[in-house]
């Protein structure tokens, strides 16, 4: 409502569109119910470039991609593409697909069964009856033109994935594409398949399509983009072309952080020296979703993983938990080998872990904040030894007022408290078990600075008064710290660096994560 | 005290659709009785069965005698509901078979030499071939990860006609005091035995429930699998545990079903109850996507549903058509019990509560 006044900053399609602009996007509002999506969001993409669209999960980058796709319509703003007279208005991805606007998701929407023909040509055959021949020889053309190794007549699930990936973009770029949109194409690509897919990119540029492009890979960005576009939380930073913005600077404006600006943190206790004893440690330890690292931490540590999203760190606390498939490696615990291939056993081993996603992974949403307490202590004392209802209130009472969790009672269901509440019952749950060694997975995510100020004091409590052992992971990089003493850098599911003592700096932390000594 | 206060409500809140359900059809037919001058329905008196036992009769005891193979089956059908969010549709086949072995074993030793001993070793060997079929469909659930719906559709389909292959076409006649007496009534006890069966049914799980963490496991699997996992329970275990608890409750039915009849006729025995036991796990207010439950309501939901019967039956609406009518009043009970519904229902109830209760003050 307040925008309608002065229209933001006064586009007209003709002044929009230069020479070289196939699409400009223009002061896009999008609300959710209770989220700022986007917020007067501006995007410019012109011919023959690759522009990365960057920034960090929850930044805005999926959601502006479809407003333009017309998966979700814009509350306000203007989309303006090139040979359209005035606005697009784009409701559907058909549309956008009409217009000459194509996606190509992470994952690969196309039939494996059918052949590659068959993938390229399905829902855009008009009549009933369809030449396949000829679409097989045009199919042909197009591949043998952008230099696909693929045969027309091949099924599809006999291609490697890049190939099944270069497959949906030769579909794409068939349909007259001005405005191709790639979204994490690389994910499940490895090094060689990348550059395939880099060259492919490189030969369309060359035909003069813009291609927006989604990842979270850094060096890639670098690799092969002209310009880079930075949301965060919901809002432009800034367009900037690539030789201007080293990747350090690239990670800082990601995060929201001034590099220079090192003013003191507030101080909330007092960190304390790691004991001697070694509580946990892993050997090449890996699952089905981490590669190989090694890992310790010492009696009454508090030490953190960082990086960027998936970049690795949530996975290897998982490993650790037994919470993913484990692989592979050894791990001993108190110096005594152990083997924990499920939650179970690492429960058993000493180690709790409050995972990242609390409504998927931690809280049972219907059950009370009695029964979501005392549930991790009642499965370690087993199945056949349920705690009477006596017990389980005291239990739930102390540590109600302890974390000081607001809930109008024991018995009210846990979903219906806020997530800085629920956050305290899991916390209370894990508690209650007195582990050795505690995982926090963004235990302060989304939940109000008061309470994010008291999980961060309670974590260095329980390391100096009970000794505990624990891993903090955040993407606050101050709560981390002023937690840590020491920090695992992660980048692309290595372990790159680790800080310790003085290197304990927001810059040190962004130049080891950006890499490259930039 | 607040707290135990509070707790008490919303214990009550899940039974307030079951337990309104079965007040309007009492007080409907109350009504109804007065009008027609014919009070028959509410009496109970005692009479002399065929055997020459002194037995109870009258309407409600036979309701709630009618409805003992259904809410033993519905109680195991609430459990495999909370754990794996979906339904066994082939318990009423399971059961045939169940009946089957049960009969064929006592036929085995012989049906003239009868005796409590026999019939133990027969329900045993049932119950435990029946939960082999049960954990069947609890692997195709639990490991497999197929929709129950169409996990249970295999035996649904077929589990009739393994009754057959193992009883043949000729089934044998029961006529043994033994088996009338679970069946019928013990003589010298005047209620009928099938209603003791259910309340033992009901006090061993509300046992298990006490002396183990059952109760907790299954609400949490059915609640939220992942979560579960990450705090050490084994989910595959929890629902694979809920189709034992199934089986055990099938075996117990299909037994009584048999000593009813006198016979096993494995075409009609347990015919259609899975929807009736369904019906009843709905109807008791518990969430068909698993999760939280209450036995109590779905016994209930049993008892309401024979008393829906019965009460149509008693206005002559015709067999033929009994059971379109019989889908307008449980549309209504399913509607009231919806989310959307309920929540409004226990928000006027809460309102009305907090009135009275200022009222109170007021004075």
């Amino acid at each position: 409502m307040e925008k309608q006044a002065v229209p933001a900053k006064g586009h007209k399609a003709s002044q929009v569109l230069e020479d070289n602009v196939v699409l400009a996007m223009r002061g896009i509002d999008k609300t959710f119910p209770g989220t700022r999506a986007l917020n007067n969001v501006d995007f410019t993409l012109r011919e023959g470039e690759i522009h990365a669209l960057m920034g960090e999960n929850g930044a805005g980058k999926s959601t502006l991609i479809k407003v333009l796709t017309g998966v979700y319509p814009k509350d306000s703003g203007h989309i303006y593409v090139k040979g359209i007279q005035g606005e697009a208005h784009i409701h559907s991805p058909q549309e956008a697909q009409n217009i000459g606007i194509s996606t190509v998701y992470q994952e690969i929407n196309l039939c494996p069964n059918l052949t590659v023909a068959e993938n390229m040509f399905i829902g855009r055959t008009k009549g009933a009856r369809v030449q396949w021949s000829i679409n097989e020889k045009k199919a042909d053309k197009i591949l043998r033109n952008l230099g696909i190794p693929a045969q027309a007549n091949q099924e599809l699930s006999r291609c490697s994935l890049a190939v099944q990936q270069m497959v949906a973009i030769a579909r794409a770029v068939d349909m007259n594409c001005k405005v191709l949109i790639l979204d994490e194409p690389t994910s499940s690509l490895d090094e060689k398949e990348v550059q395939m897919l880099f060259g492919l990119m490189r030969d369309l540029k060359s035909r003069g399509v813009g291609i927006i492009f989604v990842t979270h890979f850094l060096e890639q960005v670098y690799e092969v983009s002209d310009r880079i576009t930075v949301l965060r939380n919901g809002e432009l930073v800034g367009e900037y072309a690539v030789e201007n913005l080293p990747q350090v600077e690239l990670v800082a404006r990601m995060m929201g952080k001034d590099l220079n600006d090192l003013a003191d943190l507030e101080e909330i206790g007092q960190k304390k020296t790691a004991g001697e004893t070694v509580v946990y440690e892993a050997d090449k330890l890996s699952s089905t979703e981490s590669k190989p690292f090694h890992f310790s931490i010492r009696e009454g540590e508090v030490n953190g993983f960082t990086g960027l999203l998936g970049s690795g760190r949530s996975e290897s606390v998982r490993a650790i938990f037994g919470a993913d498939r484990v692989t592979g490696g050894s791990v001993k615990v108190k110096g005594k080998p152990v083997n924990i291939t499920k939650p179970h056993d690492a429960m058993k081993a000493g180690i709790g872990y409050l995972p990242e996603d609390r409504k998927r992974d931690g809280i049972i949403a219907d059950l009370s904040v009695r029964e979501n307490i005392i549930l991790a202590l009642q499965v370690m004392k087993g199945f056949f030894h349920p705690m009477n209802q006596k017990e389980t209130e005291k239990f739930a009472d102390e540590y109600i007022k302890a974390l000081k969790i607001k809930t109008a009672s024991q018995d009210t269901p846990v979903g219906s408290l806020s997530g800085g509440n629920q956050q305290k019952v899991i916390l209370a749950r894990w508690l209650l078990t007195h582990p050795d060694y505690l995982i926090l997975d963004e235990p302060t995510r989304g939940i109000d600075v008061g309470t994010k100020l008291e999980i961060q004091k309670l974590v260095l409590k329980l390391a100096a008064e009970e000794n505990m052992s624990i891993t903090f992971i955040s993407s606050e990089i101050e709560e981390m710290l002023r937690t840590c003493s020491r920090l695992i850098v992660m980048r692309d599911r290595n372990i790159v660096g680790e800080l310790t003592g003085d290197d304990l700096n927001q810059a040190s932390v962004m130049k080891t994560i950006a890499g490259g000594g930039q | 005290m607040l707290q135990k206060r509070n707790s008490r409500k919303a214990d009550l809140s899940q039974l307030i659709i079951p337990l309104a359900a079965l007040g309007i059809l009492l007080l409907f037919n109350l009504i109804r009785g007065i009008v027609i001058g014919d009070l028959r329905f509410f009496s109970i008196g005692i009479g002399e069965n065929i055997y020459g036992n002194t037995v109870l009769t009258g309407n409600l005891i036979s309701i709630i005698d009618d409805a003992s193979a259904l809410a033993i089956i519905a109680m195991g059908m609430t459990l495999v509901t909370a754990a794996c969010g979906g339904q066994d549709i082939s318990v009423g086949a399971v059961g045939a078979i169940s009946g089957a072995i049960f009969i064929n074993v006592l036929a085995a030793f012989g049906l003239d030499k009868i005796s409590v001993g026999t019939i133990l070793v027969a329900l045993l060997a049932a119950t435990a071939v029946t939960i082999i079929f049960t954990l069947f469909n609890g692997t195709l659930v639990a490991v497999f990860k197929i929709q129950p719906m169409i996990a249970t559709l295999i035996l649904f389909s077929c589990g009739r006609s393994i009754a057959y292959m193992i009883t043949g076409s000729a089934t044998p006649q029961l006529n043994d005091p033994l088996i009338n007496a679970i069946g019928k009534t013990i003589p010298g006890i005047p209620i009928p035995t099938p209603i003791f069966l259910v309340v033992i049914m009901g006090l061993l799980l509300t046992l298990i429930f006490k002396l183990t963490n059952l109760r907790l496991y299954t609400q949490t699997v059915g609640i939220n699998q992942g979560a579960a996992r990450l705090n050490g329970i084994n989910p595959v275990i929890i629902k694979l545990l809920s189709f034992v608890i199934l089986g055990i409750c099938v075996s117990l039915a299909a037994m009584i079903q048999v000593c009813r009849l006198n016979q096993l006729a494995h075409k009609t025995l347990l015919d259609a109850i899975e929807m009736d036991a369904i019906l009843a796990v709905a109807i008791g207010g518990n969430s068909l996507g698993g999760g939280k439950f209450r036995l109590s309501g779905t016994i209930l939901g049993a008892y309401i549903i024979l008393m829906l019967t019965n009460t149509l039956n008693d206005m002559n609406v015709s067999a033929d058509s009994i059971k379109a009518y019989k889908a307008i009043v449980i549309i209504i009970i399913v509607i009231a019990g919806s989310p959307g519904i309920k929540n409004k229902i226990s928000e006027l109830w809460k309102k009305s509560r907090s009135r009275s209760s200022k009222a109170m003050a007021g004075r």
